[in-house]
């Protein structure tokens, strides 16, 4: 849809796969990047304005929904959408309560903000790929303008809401473990002996493996979020480069994108609600005091 | 694909985040199902006591009207005793009024029959007499003939 004419297939998936980004161009000043290259070239200090934009204006949907809904809450007969609010706030307390059996007021409001907000981010994956790009480069009045409206494909929502677990994580494994005790955990497993040499000797193994360990965890989380994602985005822009192929395949690639978005129902519900899970697991074993 | 700053935007907006959830809507809804749940659970246990309560004054029915109607099966049966009493009582008077009337009329039948004996055989005492002055052809004086009268009257 930014085609004028000469657009590659290339061009087409490069250009949905490009964030709006804001940031430090490589001669100092600040800007909007204007092409894949460019955003790349600034590094580390850049935004991704509409990954930013999308999971703020989630988030606040989440926020807004449920606050009305908290207001409205009654202990009488809930009706309509406030049963279905009610539906969703028992599910997570009851998964909170199967995995989680210490007592923390955050882990199941947190648990509930993930599974939502993960879910909305992810829903918005199933709006058609060049709806809102195409709204966005009219409103901008820049045919180019780059518009990533998922904002879970982007490896930076992903990661820093598992880096946001993770930072939970260390700090309450400090919190109830105390410093000693988590460094304990991360030195003398899973290798142990009753000989004090042979003890020092196993030391560096184990922290290194339990560090891998503990490290791989908020990295599975993220990745496997933006992975799974990221693929199905990347498919429904596949299907939608049929539509510039003809009729035949373009009406073929109509039945596809129906197909694979229902399809796609099932994986982003089921993706927040891994990532929501693992969280509590991973919270879980944070608060186990061996 | 670049990781960079907005890393850091995601861990400040989930934390805000979070932290919105966790002060204003998870408790007032948990709150809220929690309330319900309890509302709930006393509501079946009254609607247990109740229906234990209504099975218990069934059977308080049930036994009250079982004795209702023994005590007026006994009282029927007292009555058709009496009614049996009574009548049985009645016949008796009557029988025995019967009777009586009918010794009553027998004596009077006999006082009747008696003194009818006597008119007659004061009668025939007399038939004779004139009888036998005709036959004599004189009279018979009655002063001196009075025992002979008398004893003859008693014979008949």
């Amino acid at each position: 849809m930014a085609s004028e004419g000469t657009l590659t297939s290339t061009d087409y998936i490069t250009h949905h796969l490009t964030n709006l980004t804001f940031g430090r161009h490589p001669d100092g000043h600040w800007g909007f990047a204007h092409s894949a290259q460019e955003a790349s070239e600034m590094g580390f200090m850049a935004i991704h304005v509409d990954s930013m934009f999308w999971s703020v204006f989630l988030g606040c949907i989440f926020c807004w929904l449920f606050k009305k809904m908290a207001d409205k809450a009654h202990t009488g007969v809930p009706k309509g959408l406030l049963n279905f609010i009610e539906m969703v706030v028992d599910f997570v307390d009851g998964n909170v309560k199967d995995i989680f059996h210490g007592r923390n007021p955050l882990i199941a409001p947190m648990a509930l903000t993930i599974f939502v907000w993960v879910f909305f981010m992810n829903l918005m994956d199933l709006i058609p790929v060049d709806v809102i790009p195409w709204i966005w480069q009219h409103i901008s009045g820049n045919p180019h303008a780059f518009m990533k409206v998922v904002p879970s494909t982007d490896p930076n929502i992903a990661l820093g809401m598992a880096c946001a677990v993770f930072i939970l994580m260390i700090f309450y494994s400090l919190k109830i473990k105390g410093p000693v005790g988590f460094i304990k955990e991360l030195t003398l497993h899973p290798f142990s002996a009753k000989n004090p040499f042979v003890q020092v000797l196993f030391v560096p193994l184990n922290f290194f493996m339990e560090v891998l360990g503990l490290l791989a965890k908020p990295f599975s989380l993220g990745l496997r979020l933006f992975g799974n994602m990221y693929a199905g985005e990347m498919i429904f822009i596949l299907i939608a480069l049929m539509y510039n192929a003809g009729l035949i395949l373009g009406i073929f690639g109509g039945f596809l994108q129906m197909g694979w978005a229902i399809f796609h129902i099932l994986v982003i519900t089921l993706q927040a609600f891994i990532f929501m899970v693992l969280t509590i697991v991973y919270l879980s074993q944070s608060h186990e005091d061996h | 694909m670049n990781i960079n700053l907005t890393l850091f935007g995601q861990i400040i907006t989930f934390a805000v985040f979070v932290w919105f959830c966790m002060r204003f809507v998870w408790p007032p809804i948990r709150s809220a199902m929690e309330e319900r749940e309890k509302k709930m659970a006393d509501g079946l246990e009254a609607a247990d006591r109740a229906s234990r309560d209504l099975e218990l004054a069934k059977e308080n029915i049930a036994e009250k009207l079982r004795e209702a109607k023994a005590q007026a099966a006994e009282i029927i049966d007292q009555a058709n005793k009496r009614a049996n009493q009574l009548v049985e009582e009645a016949k008796q008077q009557a029988r025995e009024e019967g009777s009586r009337i009918v010794n009553a009329a027998q004596a009077e039948v006999e006082q009747e029959y008696k003194r009818a004996r006597e008119e007659l055989r004061s009668k025939v005492s007399e038939l004779s007499v004139i009888g036998a002055e005709k036959i004599l052809q004189g009279s018979v004086d009655r002063s001196q003939h009075s025992e002979m009268l008398a004893r003859l009257a008693s014979e008949l």
